[in-house]
C-alpha cells in the first residue's frame, strides 16, 4: 500500500515537472495555428513591401471610389475634412513643425513610407466600413491619394513592386528616440 | 473679558451658538431625504455594490465621437484609480469581444507560432503589478496654451492617466513559448478593434517586464482597457500598450504603422521628429487645491497630488508657493512603487496673499521635472506628446483658483 502511494507520489511530481519546465522550458499550451489561420490575420505590410498581396490600382479608379467612399468625411478635395487632412504639401521647405503650431500633417508632408497608406487604408478605412475594401480597390485609392499629394504622376500604377520604390517626401525626417533619463533633458 | 473668566452670558450665548451650529448641521441632510441611520435599519446586502449617492466621480466626457476620456484625479485617494474611472483613448471605439471565442495569435520570427485561447493565457504563472498608464498626448491643451485654459480641473489639465494592478502572463513567459529568434528585433502588437490597432514594440521590452494582461484591479479588464487581454508596457506611453490583442508578430525591423509614423512621433525643432518615444517622462500634478475649488477660508491646508514616471520609482518631489522662486521637499506617501501614481502631500497655510502652486518630481535616474518655458524651448511650441512640464495653479487672494502661473 505504502509502495503504491509513493510510486503515485513520485508520478505526480514528474508530472508536475514536466508542466512547469520541460526540456525547452515550454509550458506546452495553446495549439499550433493552420497556415490558413496565420494568413487570415496577417495583414500587415512593412516598409520594403513585405505582406503587399497580388492586385493592382490606379489613380483613375482610385479617384472614384475616393469620392464614393472617403469625401464625406476627408473632403472632395483632401483637405477639409471634417476628420483628418489627406492632402498637402505645404510647407515644402524644411519640416517646421516643432517650430510652428496649426500645421496640418499629412501624407504629403509628414508620412515616412507610402507601404503605410496601403496598411492602414486596408485595416482601417473607410471609418464607417472598415476591412471592407479588396486589395485593388486599396492600391487604387493609394495612387490616388498619392496623385494628390504630388508624390506619384497619374498614370502611375501601384502594386506590390511599385509600391515600396515610392520616396515620400518626409523619407528622412524621422529619428529613434534619444531619450535616456538622467539629469539631462533632450 | 477678563482671562480667565468666562461669563455666565457668554457661556449661554456660546452653548446658543453651538446648538444652532449644530441644527444646521443637520438640517442639510435631513433636507437631502436621509433619516437618523441609527434609529432605522440600513439597506440589503447587494450582488453589485454603488457608491454612495453623495458621491459622483466622473470621467471627462467630451462628446459622442471624441474617443477620449480623462480620469476625476481630483476626486480620488490613494494610488488605485477605479477601474470605471480608468482614461480611456481608443481609436474606434470599445470592441465587444466573447472571451470564448478570443484567442491571441503569436507568430513570425519564432520557432513555434502558437495560438492561445484566453483560458490557456491564464494557464500559465500568473504576475501582478501595480502600474500607471498614460496617453502621451496628456497635457497637450495646457502645453499648447496655458492661458486659454485656466478654468480646467486637473482632470481636464492632466487626467489621462490612471493605475491599476494588472495581472497577466509575463511576456517572456509566452517569448519562451513560442521560442522566440535571437534576429527577432520587433514585435507587432495588433488589436481586434476596427482599427485593427498597430503598434511595433523592440523585443527587449518583452523580455523584460511586458505582459499579457486579463485582470485589472481585482476582477476582469474592463472593456474599455482591452478586455478580454491586452498588452501591458510599463512605463510606456499609452498608445503601445495595445488593447484587444489579438496578434503578435515577431520580426526583425519596426513595421512603420500609421500610430508610429503619422501619429505618435514628436517634431523636433531642426527639422526631425522623434519616433519610438515610448517611456513617459517624470510628471506630477497637485491634485488639491486646485481649479474648480475655492478655499474659503484662510489657514492650514494640505497641498497634495501625484507622482509617476516611466523610467522608475519618485525619489522625491518639491513644492513650490511661490511660483518656483522657493521649494520645499513633500512628504512621499508610502507605497512608493515603480512606474507607479506616487502620493505627495505637503503642509501649507493660506494667508490670504496670492500663491503659485507648483510641484516638481525627481525620478530614479535623476531627471527632474523641466519648466514650461525650458521644455517649449527644447521641443518647439508645435511639438506633440510628452508633455511633462512643472505645471502650476493660482489661487487668488479671494480664494479662487485658476490653472496657470498667473492669476
Ligand atoms: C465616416 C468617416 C470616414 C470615412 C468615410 C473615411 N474616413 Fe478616413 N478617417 C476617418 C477618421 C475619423 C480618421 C482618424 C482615425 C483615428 O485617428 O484613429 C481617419 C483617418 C484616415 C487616414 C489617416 C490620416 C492620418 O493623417 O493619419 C487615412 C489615410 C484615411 N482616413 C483614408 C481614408 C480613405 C482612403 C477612405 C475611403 C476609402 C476613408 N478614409 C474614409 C474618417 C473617415
Amino acid at each position: 500500500m505504502r509502495m503504491v502511494w509513493l510510486a503515485t507520489i513520485v508520478a505526480a511530481l514528474a508530472t508536475a515537472q514536466a508542466e512547469t519546465e520541460d526540456d525547452k522550458g515550454t509550458f506546452g499550451f495553446g495549439r499550433t495555428p493552420t497556415e490558413a489561420e496565420i494568413k487570415a490575420l496577417d495583414i500587415d505590410v512593412m516598409a520594403d513591401g513585405t505582406g503587399l498581396p497580388d492586385g493592382e490600382g490606379t489613380v483613375a479608379k482610385g479617384e472614384e471610389l475616393y469620392y464614393q467612399l472617403c469625401a464625406s468625411c476627408h473632403g472632395v478635395t483632401g483637405t477639409e475634412g471634417p476628420n483628418d487632412v489627406l492632402v498637402g504639401r505645404e510647407p515644402r521647405e524644411g519640416f517646421p513643425f516643432a517650430t510652428t503650431t496649426g500645421l496640418s500633417r499629412t501624407i504629403g508632408n509628414y508620412w515616412p513610407y507610402a507601404t503605410t497608406l496601403y496598411d492602414y487604408t486596408y485595416r482601417a478605412m473607410p471609418f464607417d466600413e472598415p476591412g471592407s475594401l479588396t486589395p485593388d480597390q486599396v492600391y487604387s485609392l493609394v495612387a490616388f491619394l498619392l496623385h494628390k499629394n504630388e508624390i506619384i504622376a497619374e498614370d502611375v500604377i501601384i502594386d506590390k513592386n511599385s509600391l515600396p520604390e515610392v520616396v515620400m517626401p518626409a523619407r528622412d525626417r524621422f529619428v529613434h528616440d534619444n531619450r535616456v533619463g538622467g539629469p539631462e533633458l533632450r | 473679558m477678563s482671562k480667565g473668566k468666562i461669563s455666565r452670558r457668554a457661556l449661554l450665548a456660546g452653548t446658543a451658538a453651538a446648538v444652532s451650529a449644530a441644527s444646521a448641521k443637520i438640517l442639510p441632510a435631513q433636507e437631502s431625504g436621509t433619516k437618523d441611520p441609527t434609529k432605522v435599519q440600513g439597506g440589503p446586502a447587494k450582488e453589485v455594490g454603488e457608491r454612495s449617492r453623495f458621491e459622483k466621480p466622473k470621467r471627462t466626457y467630451f462628446s459622442p465621437t471624441r474617443q477620449a476620456s480623462n480620469t476625476p484625479l481630483q476626486d480620488l485617494e490613494g494610488i488605485i484609480t477605479p477601474a470605471d474611472l480608468h482614461f480611456e483613448r481608443h481609436h474606434a471605439g470599445i470592441p465587444e469581444i466573447d472571451p470564448e471565442s478570443y484567442s491571441l495569435l503569436i507568430h513570425g520570427m519564432v520557432e513555434r507560432p502558437r495560438m492561445f485561447t484566453l483560458a490557456d493565457l491564464k494557464r500559465f504563472p500568473a504576475e501582478a503589478v501595480t502600474r500607471f498608464l498614460e496617453c502621451s498626448g496628456n497635457g497637450f491643451r495646457t502645453y499648447r496654451n496655458p492661458e486659454a485654459n485656466k478654468e480646467e480641473t486637473p482632470q481636464q489639465v492632466e487626467g489621462l492617466t490612471s493605475t491599476s494592478e494588472w495581472i497577466g502572463v509575463p511576456l517572456k513567459t509566452l517569448f519562451k513559448e513560442v521560442g522566440v529568434l535571437p534576429e527577432a528585433k520587433w514585435f507587432l502588437a495588433e488589436a481586434m478593434d476596427a482599427a485593427v490597432m498597430t503598434r511595433s514594440i523592440p523585443v527587449e521590452k518583452g523580455w523584460d517586464d511586458a505582459m499579457i494582461a486579463y485582470g485589472q484591479n481585482g476582477e476582469a479588464i474592463r472593456p474599455e482597457q482591452g478586455y478580454p487581454a491586452r498588452l501591458f508596457l510599463p512605463g510606456f506611453e499609452g498608445s503601445s500598450n495595445v488593447k484587444w490583442i489579438r496578434r503578435i508578430e515577431l520580426a526583425d525591423k519596426p513595421f512603420m504603422t500609421r500610430e508610429e509614423t503619422s501619429k505618435y512621433t514628436d517634431p523636433l525643432p531642426g527639422g526631425k521628429a522623434r519616433q519610438f518615444s515610448f517611456v513617459m517622462d517624470v510628471k506630477s500634478i497637485i491634485t488639491y487645491p486646485a481649479y474648480p475649488v475655492t478655499l474659503t477660508e484662510k489657514g492650514f491646508r494640505e497641498i497634495k497630488g501625484i507622482a509617476w514616471s516611466g523610467r522608475g520609482k519618485i525619489v522625491r518631489v518639491d513644492i513650490s508657493t511661490d511660483g518656483g522662486e522657493s521649494w520645499n521637499k513633500a512628504t512621499l506617501q508610502e507605497p512608493v512603487i515603480s512606474k507607479c501614481h506616487t502620493r505627495f502631500r505637503f503642509a501649507w497655510d493660506f494667508n490670504g496673499a496670492q500663491a503659485t502652486l507648483m510641484s516638481r518630481a525627481t525620478d530614479e535616474t535623476g531627471q527632474t521635472q523641466p519648466t514650461h518655458v525650458e521644455l517649449k524651448k527644447l521641443r518647439g511650441p508645435g511639438t506633440s506628446y510628452h508633455y511633462n512640464h512643472i505645471r502650476a495653479w493660482t489661487v487668488r487672494q479671494d480664494g479662487s483658483i485658476v490653472f496657470g502661473e498667473n492669476a
